[in-house]
């Protein structure tokens, strides 16, 4: 296939990643530790659009807005009924917690919507041809959001109080603590931004492809890589390792069947994992 | 700082230090390794367990108290390692030194450009990106955003070169002559114990001599032990 | 009627057997040294893949044919689950513990992808059949009585083993590594060998569990190493039994498979139409009942004994 045209697919696919690993790193940065219910967060997002998309027929530019709303809630309320409990412990119980959670929310997915995948739409997309590459309307709607997202916060991370706060506390969490910020408001600010970012995420990958209850936990690994790559606690190199892994999953076609592409990610993170342990950009170190 | 006693976990560090900084004073605390020096300072900021003893902080008992409640009581503490935020520009660093002020931020961010004219062209810079000295500006200023009245230092020229090592104790001459209490911690102690009002030499986490900075330089006992003769 | 209970019973304990290795093995990974392996499911499977290849009949779809003994099918299995966790050990153990665990599920969908596509090797998503059960010949009719007393006595096996190393220098050394990582990772070089070590037998534990269950159940395929079952089981089982504590382990182990074979039973009842769903009620409710338990109970039905309480230190941060 053409080279053009599976690097156009890595954007699409990176913007997903991109989405889900800010989420990532910003938890890890902050409460220390890595959320395996992530991925899980950007399923329930996928599934509360397609509540509101097929069963009240609300068109998607309302959906995506519900989908962000109740899956910002349901991040605060795991937080405040699980992880809350865990905060003096050690950050281990916390990803072990975490795992737990991860199977609570695709147990739910599955009661609710059985095992199989759903579509969105069974509507069949025109590609649109431009310089003789195919794109998809969804495609162009996935990277520009995206696009948009990164900009808002940027914004939010650079120019308010609890933004700088939040970056802060992903820099150095004792010494945020030590400078008087009210570290339980920042890290209902980090589930909300991350929240908010995997439903939107999670659309954005039931858009591109299906809807299934493990949607989530496939990607997970693809959202560690990047997370890892861009940094722990970054989330400007998050976006980038979201951007480099997804690149390299669909490049990774021309040398690999395609049943192995889920295996890139992991790829990636040992290469890096023995080259450069605090990512590209040296995130915190150890 | 009286008679404390205490440490980190389940083992003592200190075994009944007392000391003292009046207003306006620099009081330098100096020692081998091991002796509980930086535990001592710790335990005035909450940050190490005080089992037995007072410390009072203008007549109220501060012992034991969580380090945010401790930073509204006017004490402000620059660690040794890991006292900026890296990935934040300086700019930054200091907004967040200010981050409880309601207003006023830019004044005082403003004064500390005035102290440390250095940070002035790098404001924008991530504070991980300067050098040692810069970054210890950058720590201090970071304290003094709140005013505080009581500022503590844990081994501000530790790993500097003596060309910054005295920079930075000028600094410090310059933040107590706004009206700060400074208390440090310092293993670069004839130095230290020149710019000090007083200070105090620990051992085995117990006092082990007191006095002027210059009387203790002067002491025998202490420049054998504890300046390198 | 009393035939049907006496093969439940050999079932369950059986089974209940192969989760109790498991949990020993992760034991060692975690309980002494603090090392997240959430790719448990990878372990066992290798263990039942080499065990079935080596042991099983010759099938010309894939890989096998070795005609080789029972136990040489068990030696290997546990040699080839401890040779993929001394790859993967080597890569992760020099780093901080999160990435172990996020580096072990690459490691379980890599195999999980292996076992489905290679067909030459593993025969895909069709599985391996016909793998021999030891002691058939000498006691027909009753392989299934002879696998369990087999199975109990590798636990045995594991279990003094485990005990053993838990109040050897060397597991003191792995809990001195576990209460203070920062400081045991200063010791460099040192620590790495002891956590390798540590991370390599608790892979061999595993491997052999998947070879017992391999050479029990008959039949092999990926869907048997689904990680809810293989791997989150587990994990659940040692917390809920006592990190750190053998017995624990092994308590845990058959408690919570009880619990798991128990509520299938149930769900059993419900219509057909509904059984998906039950499942997945299951797994929640396997999924609150860790919550509640890392929340009221963190050390577990049998919290760990420290040979030497000297030792212990705190470990809340």
């Amino acid at each position: 296939m053409d080279i053009l045209q599976l690097l156009l697919y890595g954007v699409v696919l990176g913007s997903i990643v991109a989405l889900g690993a800010v989420g990532v790193t910003l938890t890890f940065g902050i409460l220390g530790f890595a959320n395996f219910a992530h991925g899980d967060l950007m399923a329930f997002g996928a599934y509360v659009a397609l509540v509101a998309y097929t069963w009240l027929a609300l068109p998607l530019w309302l959906a995506l807005p519900a989908a962000v709303a109740a899956t910002v809630a349901l991040a605060l309320l795991v937080d405040a009924l699980v992880f809350r409990r865990f905060r003096t412990r050690r950050p281990i119980v916390l990803l072990i917690s975490s795992f737990g959670v991860a199977l609570i929310l695709r147990s739910l997915i599955q009661i609710g919507f059985g095992p199989g995948t759903v579509l969105y739409s069974t509507r069949i997309q025109i590609a649109e041809r431009f310089w003789g590459l195919r794109v998809k309307p969804d495609q162009i709607v996935i990277v520009a959001l995206t696009l948009v997202l990164v900009v808002l916060l940027h914004l939010f991370l650079s120019r308010t109080r609890t933004g700088k706060a939040m970056r802060a506390m992903a820099d150095n969490p004792t010494l945020a603590r030590l400078s008087g910020i009210d570290t339980e408001n920042v890290i209902r600010w980090t589930w909300a931004i991350g929240g908010a970012l995997a439903a939107v995420a999670g659309v954005c990958l039931g858009l591109n492809s299906r809807l299934s209850p493990e949607m989530g936990w496939f990607l997970l690994l693809a959202v560690f890589a990047a997370a890892i790559l861009g940094g722990i606690g970054r989330p400007y190199g998050a976006i980038l390792g979201g951007y480099v892994v997804g690149i390299c999953v669909e490049m990774s076609n021309l040398v690999l069947p395609a049943e192995y592409s889920p295996v890139v990610p992991f790829a990636l993170l040992v290469v890096m994992l023995i080259v450069r342990p605090t990512g590209l950009f040296a995130g915190r170190s150890g | 700082m009286e008679d404390v006693h205490g440490g980190y976990g389940e083992a003592d560090v200190l075994h009944g230090v007392s000391m003292r900084v009046e207003a306006h004073e620099v009081v330098a605390i100096v020692g081998s390794n091991g002796a509980g020096k930086s535990t001592a300072m710790k335990a005035v900021f909450g940050l190490a367990r005080v089992s037995r003893g007072r410390i009072l902080l203008d007549g109220a008992d501060i012992a034991n108290r969580q380090p945010d409640r401790i930073v509204r009581e006017g004490v402000c503490f620059v660690p040794q390692t890991e006292n900026v935020f890296p990935t934040l520009s300086v700019d930054e660093n200091l907004d967040i030194g200010g981050f409880t002020l309601k207003e006023g931020v830019r004044e005082r961010k403003d004064g500390v450009y005035a102290l440390f004219p250095d940070l002035v062209a790098k404001r924008r810079q991530a504070a991980g990106q300067l050098s040692g000295g810069q970054r210890q500006m950058v720590a201090m200023g970071r304290a003094l955003m709140l005013r505080p009245r009581l500022l503590l230092l844990d081994e501000p020229t530790a790993g500097l070169s003596p060309l910054y090592m005295d920079q930075i104790f000028k600094i410090v001459r310059d933040v107590n002559a706004t009206g700060v209490a400074v208390l440090m911690v310092e293993q670069n102690a004839r130095q230290a114990l020149a710019i000090a009002d007083r200070g105090y030499v620990l051992a085995t986490g117990r006092n082990r001599h007191e006095g002027t900075g210059a009387e203790l330089i002067a002491d025998p006992a202490v420049a054998e032990s504890f300046l390198g003769g | 009627m009393e035939a049907v209970i006496l093969g439940y019973g050999v079932f369950f304990l059986t089974l209940g057997g192969v989760y109790a290795l498991l949990a020993l093995g992760l034991n060692v990974q975690w309980g002494y040294v603090g090392m997240l392996n959430v790719g448990i499911a990878a372990f066992f499977a290798v263990g039942a893949y080499a065990s079935a290849i080596l042991t099983g009949p010759a099938d010309p779809a894939h890989l096998g044919g070795f005609g080789l003994p029972v136990w040489l099918g068990m030696s290997g299995a546990a040699f080839f689950a401890a040779l993929l966790g001394l790859a993967i050990g080597l890569v992760t153990l020099r780093l901080r513990s999160d990435y172990l665990a996020i580096a072990s599920i690459g490691i379980a969908e890599i195999v999980r992808l292996v076992l489905k596509n290679e067909d030459w090797l593993t025969n895909g998503v069709r599985g391996i059949a016909g793998i021999p059960r030891p002691f058939e010949a000498l006691w027909p009719g009753n392989g299934g009585l002879a696998m369990l007393l087999v199975v109990w006595g590798l636990v045995f096996l594991a279990f003094l083993l485990n005990h053993r190393a838990h109040r050897s220098p060397w597991g003191r050394v792995l809990r001195g590594i576990r209460d203070n990582e920062p400081a045991a990772r200063a010791m460099g070089k040192n620590s790495l060998a002891f956590r390798l070590q540590a991370f390599v037998l608790g892979c061999a534990v595993m491997g052999l569990a998947g070879s017992a269950y391999a050479h029990f159940v008959g039949f092999i395929s990926p869907e048997a190493f689904d990680p809810v079952f293989a791997t989150f089981l587990v994990w659940v089982m040692l917390i809920a039994g006592g990190s750190g504590n053998n017995t624990g382990a092994i308590l845990g182990a058959l408690l919570i498979w009880g619990v798991w074979s128990g509520t299938e039973i149930l769900t059993g009842y419900l219509p057909a139409e509904v059984q998906t769903q039950a499942g997945a009620l299951r797994v929640l409710a396997i999924g609150v009942l860790l919550q509640a338990i890392l929340i009221l109970r963190p050390e577990g039905l049998l919290p760990e004994r420290p040979p030497r309480p000297v030792w212990r230190k705190e470990t809340s941060r």
